[in-house]
């Protein structure tokens, strides 16, 4: 118990600490750029939490602007990943597929993601499809990529125990190379969340009529600071929790491995 | 008795950056249903090959092996194959049980499948782990789990390629009784590759010598022991003795009565390290020491011993002297 304690403040102390001190500069300061950190929070408090007792105080902009957006950065994400893991086993498996794609991978992998917003943008117009676009090809090439590399590095020795025994092709597939991949595609699918994180706001500071993105640049239009910094304090709080989730998950699919190997 | 394995005239040679390389030059031999043979033959004389060719994994380049009277093109379904590193074979994202049942799932249901691993795993001494993971359980205990799954799957023929070669010296006797007590309650044909003289003639029925590289079958040895085999008693009839002698002479190329003594102990340290040096440097090496002690001078001896390179000079300079000769000849005799 002690000991967990002790953990838990080394990891959140220097964090709440830095909290502190922000907030006894902001308020010596006074400047309207900087809200105080408890006043972002009453912001966050007010915009969010405000609503009927009934739908779990939730307010009307948690179902408006945070839903969708979480939707659709998770919805993207997800596509993303599956079609990550299906075309890099398959680009993986094959011993010539790579020589032909692999300069196209690394050229498109190279692009930074947030430049598919314009083009995007041009072609489905604003609202949730662009948004779904420029989430699915910002993170799929960091999943594509690590899936390839598991997928090809199957230890030769299962390869032939696989082939001594004549694995129908889907047993080996999903039974032999996806499982050996998945350290990797794992490795992968978490650069692709935080991406989808950055993906989804950026998109939607451009193009779109709700969403976290979409209030974030419509308070700082209305020089509505503290409601600019709640967003921002909110897509942290996003992050970490869903980067929490996906490592608590990675953690039981990878159980198998013997401890300090993961 | 019938044929289950026939393996005439097998070669395989395949090109590499230093020319044309034969790994198995026109192999034959049979394996009958039932017997359990062991491939015995020096370390790289291509025994893998052998045994990847028999099974299907590779293509031969010359002659055929037949597995009860079909050619082998592809890896039979009634085959399976223990490979000697356990930890690279077994998949470790299953547990023991699952790992068993993993190559049944194409042909039985889950109910028969359960069964089964059951079975193979009661039979190895590992009912209790089967749901623990490979990595949970000690080397000896993992190969019994390759063991188990090669035998759930009843194959006609199971080929091993040093089982037991990864595994201490007491759990390699536990199980070597283990493979020799499983084969009779199966009823299984085993192909057993090994570079362990004294296994070959423990556990097989017959022992195939094969050559240094480029592999072929010297002779193919009856073992005359009874089929009950003790690790202590049996390792100590004279019988045994004999056999393991006269594969030991087979695989050295010696004679019978030109028994090697230490086959070039001194060098031997040093051998595998200079490839195909190594002869040349064990001359050198001979010739350095006579000269050392010839001068007197211990000293010199010694540190010519810990020096390859001045080994070799020191041996060219006796060569000039005139008493090269007969350094060369030691050198000679010794290997």
């Amino acid at each position: 118990m002690n000991a967990k304690l002790k953990q838990f403040l080394q990891r959140w102390g220097v964090f709440a600490a830095l909290v502190v001190v922000w907030e006894l500069a902001t308020r010596a300061a006074v400047s309207p750029f900087f809200p105080t950190p408890l006043t972002i929070l009453r912001t966050m408090r007010d915009q969010w939490l405000s609503g009927p007792a009934s739908r779990l105080f939730l307010s009307d902009e948690v179902f408006g602007d945070v839903l969708p957006s979480v939707g659709r950065m998770l919805g993207g994400w997800a596509l993303a990943c599956v079609i990550g893991v299906a075309v890099g086993v398959a680009l993986g498996r094959s011993r010539v597929a790579m020589d032909y794609v692999g300069p196209l991978l690394a050229f498109a992998r190279a692009i930074p993601p947030p430049m598919l917003v314009p083009v995007f943008l041009v072609l489905l117009s604003i609202g949730t499809p662009m948004q779904l676009a420029t989430i699915i090809f910002g993170t799929l090439w960091p999943v594509v990529l690590n899936a390839v590399d598991g997928a090809r590095a199957v230890d030769s020795v299962k390869v032939e125990t696989a082939r001594v025994f004549r694995l129908p092709r889907h047993q080996w597939l999903l039974g032999v190379v996806v499982p050996s991949a998945l350290p990797k595609i794992f490795a992968g699918v978490r650069v692709s969340l935080s991406l989808a994180l950055i993906l989804m706001v950026i998109s939607e500071l451009v193009g779109a009529t709700n969403g976290i993105g979409y209030q974030l640049i419509y308070a700082q239009r209305q020089f509505d600071l503290p409601t600019m910094w709640a967003g921002i304090v909110l897509l942290g709080v996003l992050g970490y929790l869903f980067n929490t989730l996906l490592l608590a998950g990675e953690r039981r699919a990878l159980s198998w491995q013997p401890a300090g190997r993961g | 008795m019938p044929t289950m394995l026939e393996v005439t005239g097998l070669g395989h040679r395949y090109r590499s950056k230093d020319g044309e390389h034969i790994a198995l030059d026109g192999l034959s031999f049979d394996v009958n249903a039932g017997e359990l043979v062991c491939i015995v033959g020096p370390s790289g004389c291509g025994k893998s090959t052998l045994l990847r060719s028999i099974s299907g994994l590779i293509r031969p380049t010359s002659g055929q092996v037949r597995l009860h009277g079909d050619v082998v093109d592809g890896v039979p379904s009634d085959l399976a194959v223990v490979f000697q590193d356990y930890s690279r074979s077994l998949f470790p994202w299953l547990s023991v049980q699952r790992n068993v049942e993993f190559p049944l799932k194409k042909s039985l249901d889950k109910a028969e499948r359960r069964e089964r691993a059951r079975q193979a795993l009661e039979q190895v001494g590992l009912a209790g782990a089967a749901g623990k993971y490979p990595w949970q359980l000690s080397g000896g205990m993992q190969q019994r789990v390759a063991i188990a799954r090669a035998l759930a799957y009843r194959p006609a023929l199971l080929l091993m390629d040093e089982p037991f070669a990864s595994v201490d010296a007491q759990t390699r006797f536990d199980l070597e009784d283990l493979l020799l007590r499983v084969r009779r309650e199966y009823d299984t044909t085993i192909l057993l590759v090994t570079h362990d003289i004294d296994e070959s003639v423990y556990l097989g029925d017959r022992v195939v010598v094969l050559s240094k590289s480029p592999a072929r079958v010297v002779r193919t040895l009856d073992v005359d022991l009874p089929a009950q085999r003790d690790q202590i008693t049996t390792r100590e009839s004279e019988a045994f003795v004999a056999l393991r002698s006269e594969v030991a002479r087979l695989l050295h190329g010696q004679p019978a009565g030109d028994a090697p003594t230490g086959n070039g102990r001194p060098s031997a340290g040093r051998a595998p390290a200079k490839g195909k040096t190594g002869t040349a440097s064990s001359a050198g090496s001979t010739a350095a020491s006579s000269a050392g002690s010839s001068s007197g001078s211990s000293e010199k001896a010694a540190s010519a011993k810990a020096q390859p390179s001045r080994n070799g000079q020191a041996a060219n300079r006796n060569r000039g002297k005139g008493n090269g000769a007969k350094s060369r000849r030691r050198g000679r005799a010794r290997r």
